[in-house]
């Protein structure tokens, strides 16, 4: 039968998707030697709404721009590597360095005292001061860090913005998408000031006519590039190649062209410092980009068509994890049914203990524990792998007492006729009770799978880049959430609709003793 | 008849939690070939009897040899091949719902691991023999109750059983379909299968003149050859 063929086929996939042991460990030369070794630096960054720092060029989104890829581009240099970015949650940038899903973070990363505890921060290489930006023409804006207590306040969250904000009073309301978003709240009367980052502030707010930047700084904060504990050769080389960027002037040539020289980082960079330029001709392509929005034809004949790639893989992504997390939910799903109703007492509590503690709790802190605690018990799993785990694990819950209905459905006696027929109970169950339980519980599965194709969409938590995440990233660096959300639903359904179909079509197949009319 | 025995009862005892005895002291013999009606009201302990015979449940005490073995003595695992020298047919016919007719009477040939080429011939002359060859692609719920049961017989005899056990074979049937069923199960006795029919139906016993065990309150009343001894055999 090709059903099943095409189903051995999908484990032996996974089982090669399972196989390697995943993850880099730490070589024993530290990071610096494998770094030199490999001849690629790996950096983690959000390409989330991450203007001007890493971020998908709006123009064609197949290319990572940003000042911070052109730093990571000249610090690979120096250290004679290639830069390789790895996608990963702002928040969650630095476990993810600790996990060691790459070598260094950079991506905006405040110096702070307590970050210390968990990573070693290299010189600073920035040094960006906090701008309050406001509606234009808003009377009542807060104009001073006085008059921001008790008022709607945007900003990032874990930030210095955040916290010179609670001290000021105000009602922090913190956003952990894509920096448009926080700027399109204040646009919206949704908060009434955003207080962020110069550059950010430069990239997002000064686009937008609705909306003024207040002059003068409200605290200045320093980025650094984080490493992980104990790789201080890695984070001297990083200092030594900052400091050799600094005295050529290459850091100055790099800010200037993306608009965000300034006097902080002039005097941290020890030049002297007269005005922002008046051209920096990456901002004037990001302004070109973003300020206006285009038209209908350009988006459909231009824009879109560019986005082709880059979803096609990720659907890719999405639909082979849906695909394989299926699987592996169908067959722990079928073990957990058959254990709670054919098991022995304390083999049937197990069942329902694992159903019951895997169904009471939400997936995201399953992925959570998963990717990023496993690993404080040494086991450190490939993105993929843990991704895979966490979905197939939490599905085969729900599968199970899906399974589980669909057992109680066959009458006792179908049971007991197989026995009588000869069958073993491991014969009758699979050719008598089976058979007939699937009828029922294959609806349900059809249901399930769709939403599981839609719940692969957390994954994004453990770096995979797929559907949802592609869509966010590129209707944050192209600020177009509505047509891009029309082609990432048309994505989905795409893989959905199928699904749906094989699922009518088996449920059809399973039910033809049912239909009279065909006697 | 000095002929042997394929089903002995000794003292043989079945009580369900919370009831009376479904079978108390039950002590007979079936021997091979013989064709056995087991009759009785209602809860005498005729189904009871039955399931003890094809290991479907233990007896409470007392002795069960089934082909010379003591059930009580049989390792579960192998309680099914046991089960497949034993045909059963069952009143409310039992087939299963998502086979074919000619599926269901495959059944008990693939569980023997027979070539799918060997079940087909033998699924094919079983059918005919029950005169429902043109229904081998039907599923059960499309045919009438008579042509289930015929099935049912048929999936019964396919692996040819030296015993065929039915529990009210024709109690859902009408007095047409009765026979043509009965029939089946006597043409089977002819070619030498040992039979033991629960029946309540006392026109069954008259028409067909067997040795009758009578059953009552689980207890054997009577052993008798009545019928046949007054058919002069």
């Amino acid at each position: 039968m090709t059903a099943r063929q095409a189903l051995r086929a999908l484990l032996a996939g996974i089982a090669v998707w399972a196989a390697p042991p995943a993850g880099a460990a730490p070589a024993p030369g530290g990071t610096l030697r494998a770094v030199e070794q490999r001849r690629e630096l790996r950096w983690g960054a959000d390409v989330f709404g991450g203007a001007p720092y890493v971020f998908q060029d709006p123009m064609d989104p197949n290319h990572l721009v940003g000042f911070e890829v052109e730093l990571a581009d000249a610090l690979a240099r120096r250290l004679g590597a290639r830069a390789r970015p790895v996608a990963g949650a702002w928040d969650k940038l630095l476990d993810l360095l600790a996990r060691g899903d790459f070598d260094v973070a950079l991506n905006g990363i405040e110096v702070a005292e307590e970050k210390r505890r968990v990573c070693l921060l290299s010189r600073p290489y920035y040094a960006a001061g906090e701008r309050l930006s406001v509606r234009r023409g808003d009377p009542s804006a807060p104009r001073t860090l006085e008059a921001v207590r008790g008022r709607r306040v945007g900003t990032l969250p874990g930030s210095l913005a955040q916290r010179i904000l609670e001290r000021a009073g105000a009602v922090v309301v913190t956003y952990d998408g894509g920096q448009d978003q926080i700027y399109d709240d204040l646009r919206l009367g949704r908060t009434d000031a955003v207080l962020l980052d110069d550059p950010i502030a430069h990239y997002y707010a000064d686009v937008q006519p609705e909306l003024e930047t207040v002059p003068g700084s409200f605290g200045e904060v320093r980025y650094a590039v984080a490493v992980r504990l104990g790789d201080e050769p890695l984070r001297d080389a990083i200092d030594e190649a900052l400091a050799e960027l600094a005295r050529t002037g290459q850091l100055r040539a790099l800010y200037r062209r993306w608009g965000i020289w300034n006097a902080g980082t002039a005097a941290l960079l020890g030049e002297p410092y007269a005005a922002r330029p008046a051209l920096s001709e990456a901002w004037e392509a990001w302004r070109a980009a973003v300020g206006r929005p285009p038209s209908l034809r350009e988006r459909l004949l231009v824009r879109y068509p560019r986005t082709f790639g880059l979803f096609a893989r990720a659907a890719g992504l999405t639909l082979l994890l849906t695909l394989s997390s299926m699987a592996l939910a169908m067959a722990v799903g079928a073990l957990l049914a058959a254990a709670r109703r054919y098991g022995a007492a304390p083999v049937r509590w197990l069942a329902v203990g694992a159903i019951e503690l895997i169904r009471g709790t939400p997936l995201l802190v399953q992925l959570i524990m998963i990717y990023f605690g496993l690993p404080e018990l040494g086991v450190k799993l490939d993105p993929f792998v843990a991704g895979w785990l966490g979905l197939g694990l939490n599905y085969a819950a729900a599968e199970a007492e899906n399974y589980r209905a669909g057992l109680e459905s066959v009458p006792v006696g179908q049971g007991e006729v197989a026995t009588t027929l000869g069958l073993s109970r491991l014969q009758a169950l699979r050719h008598v009770i089976a058979p007939q339980a699937i009828r029922i519980s294959v609806p349900p599965m059809t249901n399930d799978v769709i939403a599981l194709l839609k719940d692969s969409s957390l994954v994004s938590l453990v770096t995979l880049t797929e559907l949802t995440k592609t869509y966010s990233n590129l209707a944050a660096s192209m600020r177009d959430h509505l047509g891009l959300g029309l082609v990432v639903a048309a994505w989905y359904l795409l893989l959905g609709l199928p699904l749906a179909r094989l699922g009518r079509l088996a449920e059809r197949r399973l039910g033809r003793h049912l239909r009279r009319a065909a006697a | 008849m000095a002929s042997e025995a394929l089903v002995q009862l000794f003292h043989v005892y079945k009580q369900y939690a919370g009831e009376g005895p479904a079978l108390a002291d039950a002590t007979l013999e079936v021997g091979r070939g013989e064709f056995v009606f087991l009759t009785g009201p209602s809860g005498a302990g005729k189904s009871t009897l039955l399931k003890l015979i094809f290991c479907a449940e233990p007896a409470t005490s007392g002795q069960l040899l089934v082909f010379g073995r003591n059930v009580a003595k049989i390792l579960p695992r192998h309680v099914p091949p046991l089960r497949r020298a034993i045909g059963v047919v069952f009143q409310d016919f039992k087939l299963l719902p998502h086979r074919t007719v000619a599926e269901n009477v495959a059944v008990p040939l693939e569980v023997r691991g027979l070539a799918p080429r060997d079940v087909a011939r033998k699924v094919a002359v079983v059918l005919r023999s029950v005169g429902l060859e043109l229904k081998a692609g039907k599923f059960p719920l499309s045919l009438s109750g008579g042509e289930q049961q015929r099935v049912a017989v048929a999936r019964a005899l396919v692996g040819d059983p030296a015993l065929l056990l039915a529990d009210e074979p024709t109690g859902n049937l009408d007095p047409d379909r009765t026979v043509e069923v009965m029939d089946l199960i006597e043409a089977a006795n002819a070619r030498g299968t040992t039979v033991v029919v629960a029946t309540h139906d006392r026109s069954l016993l008259e028409r067909y003149q067997r040795r009758v065990i009578a059953l009552e309150s689980g207890r054997v009343i009577s052993d008798g050859d009545a019928f046949r001894r007054r058919a002069g055999s």
